[in-house]
């Protein structure tokens, strides 16, 4: 499965070598991990819950997975995301592209995750000592993710 | 017409329901006639809905925009911005 979402945590190397086996004409392997941070916005963050839209959430990542196919030549793709309690240094999100060469790689994990923050429908609640509260979405990360819009396989 | 109307995140506890199955009258036909339909519903509905709030909106799991047409049977999702990753 290119897309998972699941409570579990993952084994990123396990991973990488599941997505390389069998194919000798990989070249570079580009990976993304996301971590739970103990702080955030100025406070501590003592844990917290990742929600999805289930059914749309995996939709919208095979379509990010997707375009960046579509604007990058790489293999293979891996997203797993996961749902749930989590705490700080807890794995959040893996990204894995494989490809022949390294620029268009790093340049598909990187638009993958940039789309993954501002398309897909997850949402972060932390436990501070202040009291709970819904992450806010940031400005730069629709920042980072604008960046792709005038930018394909012709300038990575 | 019946739609199924979803609620995520803060919506869903400010909204305290994570969806409903609701007949609408002949007016809604849009994204923004069904959310000002449940706004007109007054008090948290109007607060959380208003127009200024930050809210993204799918209709079928895609997302969609004020305009987007919505008829009998598609499950509409309201929800703020997203913060996966």
């Amino acid at each position: 499965m290119t897309v998972r979402i699941q409570v579990q945590d993952f084994d990123a190397g396990a991973e990488i070598a599941a997505l390389r086996r069998g194919n000798p004409g990989i070249g570079a392997v580009a990976s993304f991990i996301g971590v739970c941070r103990e702080a955030n916005d100025g406070s501590v963050v003592t844990s917290m819950t990742l929600e999805h839209y289930p059914g749309m959430t995996e939709k919208a990542l095979e379509g990010i997975v997707a375009e960046a196919k579509r604007r990058w030549k790489v293999m293979d793709v891996l997203v797993v995301h996961r749902v749930g309690e989590l705490k700080p240094t807890d794995q959040i999100v893996l990204v894995v592209v494989t490809g022949a060469h390294r620029g268009e790689a790093f340049a598909a994990c990187e638009f993958l995750m940039d789309y993954l923050k501002t398309r897909a429908p997850f949402w972060k609640k932390e436990e501070t000592p202040e009291g709970s509260r819904w992450v806010e979405a940031r400005a730069s990360d629709d920042e980072a993710a604008g960046r792709w819009q005038d930018r394909g396989a012709d300038a990575a | 017409m019946k739609l199924k109307v979803l609620y995520f995140a803060s919506l869903r506890e400010q909204l305290g329901t994570r969806g409903e199955d609701l007949q609408v009258p002949p007016g809604v036909t849009t994204v923004a006639s069904l959310r000002a339909m449940l706004m007109s519903r007054g008090g948290v509905w109007q607060s959380a809905l208003a127009q200024g709030k930050a809210l993204r909106v799918a209709v079928n799991q895609e997302m969609a925009q004020p305009t987007t047409l919505v008829s009998a049977g598609d499950e509409v999702a309201f929800f703020p911005p997203v913060t996966g990753g």
